[in-house]
């Protein structure tokens, strides 16, 4: 098996608030990621895919289908949007990098077809970022 | 009105396929910088066997490195806050646990865990990883220490050495 990664950037704005929780409570759980008028990040975006490389092509996939499943489905829904109003799967979440790489992983895991989908990684700043598997193929 | 190409059909079928599959896992990842010094060296071993085995890393007086640390965790995530762990409590923690005793410090002289134990990046990721998966919140995966841009270390506590 063989693992294959594209990277791709967007720009995006978001903020964290409930409003199950009261003004303080937003405050002490978020701290300034609750600010009303919200905030941006440059995410950067790892997809992973594993697969075994076609005899024909020497492919795992083509990766140029796999740029444009990134185009349409991660790119178009969420470069340079506020990720709160503008992106319906993030609608009554908190747009944290695990609750965003959970619905990228949503987006991407039925349109790709050669290979299967091995891991996401999204990160928001060069610290912080979130993983996700199908359970069990972690490593 | 929503028009179904064959291509979503299909896609839609594999959807449904992998909606008995297993459930998403999902991982936090935090990475933390600290500078410390140390020297390889055991005292197991002669002058010269120490020279030979460690290299310029043996020099008496020791050296440092910028290390960076990498920690995922995993767990549920909370749906009210959208998290596995409040990071700035995993900062607190990870501050106190690590950053707090190692940086700026010599892991020979001032960490008790390298009394008679040679601080190589080995140790180090294993000795970061006990202190790190005390953490109450959430379950720490793996710790990854990178010495130099180009080296770097893993630890899952998994001591049978097999890869996860």
């Amino acid at each position: 098996m063989v693992l294959i990664t594209r990277k791709i950037e967007f720009a995006a704005s978001h903020l964290y608030h409930n409003p199950a929780l009261s003004a303080e409570e937003n405050r002490r759980v978020f701290g300034k990621c609750n600010n009303p008028h919200g905030h941006g990040h440059n995410y950067t975006l790892e997809v992973t895919v594993a697969g075994e490389p076609d005899p024909v092509t020497g492919m795992v996939l083509d990766l140029k289908e796999l740029k444009e499943i990134l185009e349409r489905e991660i790119m178009q829904r969420m470069d340079h949007r506020f990720l709160n109003y503008e992106v319906e799967e993030l609608k009554g979440k908190i747009p944290t990098c695990e609750n965003i790489v959970r619905v990228i992983w949503e987006l991407l895991e039925p349109k790709i077809r050669q290979g299967r989908l091995h891991r996401v990684r999204l990160y928001e700043s060069a610290d912080l970022f979130a993983d996700c598997y199908r359970n069990g193929a972690a490593c | 009105m929503l028009v179904h190409s064959k291509d979503d059909q299909r896609s839609d079928l594999a959807e449904l396929g992998r909606s008995s599959a297993a459930p998403l896992h999902i991982e936090l990842g935090r990475r933390y910088r600290f500078a410390a010094s140390h020297r390889l060296h055991t005292e197991a071993l002669s002058a010269e066997e120490n020279a030979r085995v460690f290299g310029k890393c043996a020099n008496p007086f020791g050296h440092g490195h910028n290390y960076l640390l990498e920690i995922n965790v995993s767990g549920d995530v909370d749906p009210a806050t959208g998290m596995i762990a409040n990071l700035a409590e995993l900062d607190r923690f990870v501050e106190r646990e690590v950053l707090s005793p190692f940086d700026h410090h010599s892991l020979n002289e001032d960490v008790e865990a390298f009394r008679g134990v040679v601080p190589t990046t080995e140790n180090l990721c294993i000795e970061i990883y006990e202190r790190l998966k005390k953490f109450p919140k959430a379950k720490v995966e793996r710790v990854r220490v990178q010495e130099t841009s180009n080296n770097s270390f893993e630890y899952d506590g998994n001591q049978k050495g097999s890869a996860s």
